[in-house]
């Protein structure tokens, strides 16, 4: 799919089961509002296929186009009200479908409530503050009772607080009307929270779809990595692998993890920085199979937590809360035991892609 | 300067007697310039709105044409309608010259351009979201334009009152084809100019105390479209 000289989607292929929460994670600019709106064909890919239902919808037009679209709603990152009420804003869908007023009164009312705006109806829609007019929106798209339902970013301008309940309403949704949610986002976490499967869009490449635990703990790749937090990646070579535990050397540093590659086989490792845990010098009694000892060489605080980075052999990145900092009494320069699980690495086979 | 001060006192008395020969060039002249902004606005807003929603080539180049067309000099447009309009023209049957309906059909001319660019100014100042919006929750083409069009209804006004301003306000045009004929054909304009130059300063300046006046109007329902 490219816009002029610009190739903003390439080598796309994916399919969202009915009924899912599908979340689309990536930077902006990263081509997932395009994503969004190729399915609710506001725009028609340049090259490839788009099947909704079984149809292929790229190359309708008119009468047909728009039945299909019909079945579907948007939600777009900035919620734009037209003029008028509330109400009116709501009903409007349901007046292009040509619904009788009784039905577009109840339907309004019951999606007021839906999105907790009872009472809204005669507000003009310009003087609600984001949050409320972002629930308007959706409250506008689910009034016409769609199949499916998209959202581009829909709390990226959108206060934790108002993020919350909009995020409360989506996973409501899903639970009582079974609509099929389709949703992008930059935020990681929200992704997390939400999605039944996410894919990770990357310059215009789905660089993964998976679970949010494969997404999270399992990536297959180093830009998927990197968007995803999984702040630890090394290159290495498996030396030994006894019933599925593997020795993997980095740089002269025997890390032990869970893996059923054989041994020769150049492999990455990718772990959380969460994974880590530290101990006092000479006090370790885990069971974990990692231990090291490593000197501190960077701290970072980020609000209760703080990010690490240590020198055992192999740098590392690792994330504590601010409180076993303390307690540990860590600091930068300081030598310092960690250990990490043999289950927390995942390893990946080395391909000259990567 | 004598002669200025009394000049303005006999148009004040002019105006508040209601003298019947100003009132008739006034008349007149809000029947012209009203009619024409409405022929206008009926050709101007449609062709607006099939500019800006369908997508063909060489829009850019017409869109500078129509832009253009906005520094018509009245006088040629009155130029080209009288060419149009006279016994020799292609339109002579309907003998439309020196007439109030020929006045109507140059400022419609004159303002139609003008029209078309503040309608497409209006439509465009509807952003894309908002019209993907409408789109997305199932307008047909038809339902998508009339809502568009909605939401820049108080902008596209704008357009119309601004064309009226200008209709109202030209000369050229209206002495060329109307031929400023007495109870017939004369509005304030051509009735300034002539007064002017004969030397008749009351009527003049009374005159153009009520063209102030319109223009005066014509600004403060601007000023308030603009703030919706």
């Amino acid at each position: 799919m490219n816009f002029g000289k610009k190739d903003v989607l390439k080598d796309v292929s994916f399919s969202i089961i009915k009924g899912e929460i599908f979340t689309f994670i990536g930077p902006s600019g990263s081509g997932k509002t395009t994503l969004l709106r190729l399915i609710d064909m506001l725009e028609r890919p340049t090259s490839g296929k788009i099947l909704i239902d079984g149809t292929n919808v790229t190359k309708l037009r008119d009468r047909a186009k728009i039945q299909v679209r019909r079945k579907m709603s948007m939600v777009f990152q900035k919620p734009s009200p037209l003029r008028g009420s509330v109400y009116a804003n709501i009903a409007i869908g349901l007046q292009f479908r040509n619904v009788n007023a009784d039905e577009i009164s109840r339907r309004v009312s019951e999606s007021l409530e839906l999105v907790g705006l009872e009472g809204y109806e005669e507000r003009k829609a310009i003087t609600l503050s984001g949050g409320e007019m972002q629930r308007v929106a959706i409250a506008r798209a689910i009034t016409t009772k769609p199949d499916v339902l998209l959202l581009d970013e829909p709390t990226a301008n959108l206060d934790p607080v108002a993020t919350e309940k909009i995020e409360g309403m989506i996973g409501d949704l899903k639970k009582r009307f079974g609509i099929t949610i389709i949703l992008s986002t930059h935020d990681m976490v929200q992704g997390q929270r939400l999605a039944d499967r996410i894919a990770v869009v990357i310059d215009g490449r789905i660089g993964q779809i998976g679970t949010s635990k494969q997404i999270f703990y399992q990536p297959m790749n180093r830009a998927v990595a990197h968007m995803v937090g999984v702040a630890d990646i090394l290159d290495g070579v498996v030396t030994e692998n006894e019933a599925g535990l593997a020795a993997i050397d980095v740089n002269g540093v025997r890390i032990a993890a869970g893996s059923g590659v054989s041994p020769g086989t150049p492999v990455t490792i990718y772990m959380r920085p969460e994974d880590i845990t530290f101990y006092e010098k000479d006090s370790i009694r885990s069971s974990a199979r990692n231990k090291f000892t490593g000197r501190i060489i960077e701290v970072v605080p980020m609000g209760p937590m703080v990010r690490l980075k240590v020198d055992a052999g192999v740098k590392l990145t690792a994330v504590i809360t601010q409180r076993s900092f303390e307690e540990l009494g860590l600091a930068l320069g300081k030598e310092t035991e960690l250990t990490f699980k043999a289950s927390a690495i995942h390893v990946v086979e080395r391909t000259d892609t990567d | 300067m004598n002669e200025i001060v009394e000049g303005i006192r006999q148009a004040i008395q002019l105006i508040v007697s209601l003298n019947p020969e100003v009132l008739d060039i006034t008349a007149r002249s809000l029947y012209i310039s009203l009619s024409a902004t409405l022929v206008a606005s009926l050709i101007a807003i449609p062709i607006g709105g099939f500019i800006h929603f369908k997508q063909f080539g060489g829009k850019r180049g017409l869109i500078t044409i129509i832009q253009a067309l906005y520094a018509l000099p009245t006088v040629l447009v009155g130029l080209l309608v009288w060419l149009l309009l006279s016994r020799s023209g292609p339109f002579g049957f309907l003998q439309l010259l020196f007439t109030p309906t020929g006045m109507i059909i140059g400022q419609t001319v004159l303002i139609v351009p003008l029209m078309i660019g503040m309608t497409l100014i209006a439509l465009s100042g509807v952003s894309q979201t908002k019209q993907d919006t409408v789109i997305s929750l199932g307008a047909t083409q038809l339902q998508t334009v009339i809502t568009i069009v909605k939401e820049a209804r108080f902008a596209i006004l704008g357009g119309v009152i601004l064309g009226f301003g200008r209709a109202i306000s030209e000369v050229g045009a209206a002495m060329i084809i109307g031929g400023n004929i007495k109870g017939y054909t004369r509005v304030l304009t051509t009735a300034i100019a002539l007064e002017t130059s004969i030397g008749d300063l009351p009527l003049a300046i009374a005159l153009g105390i009520i063209l102030l006046l319109i223009a005066l109007i014509v600004t403060a329902l601007l000023f308030l479209v603009q703030e919706r």
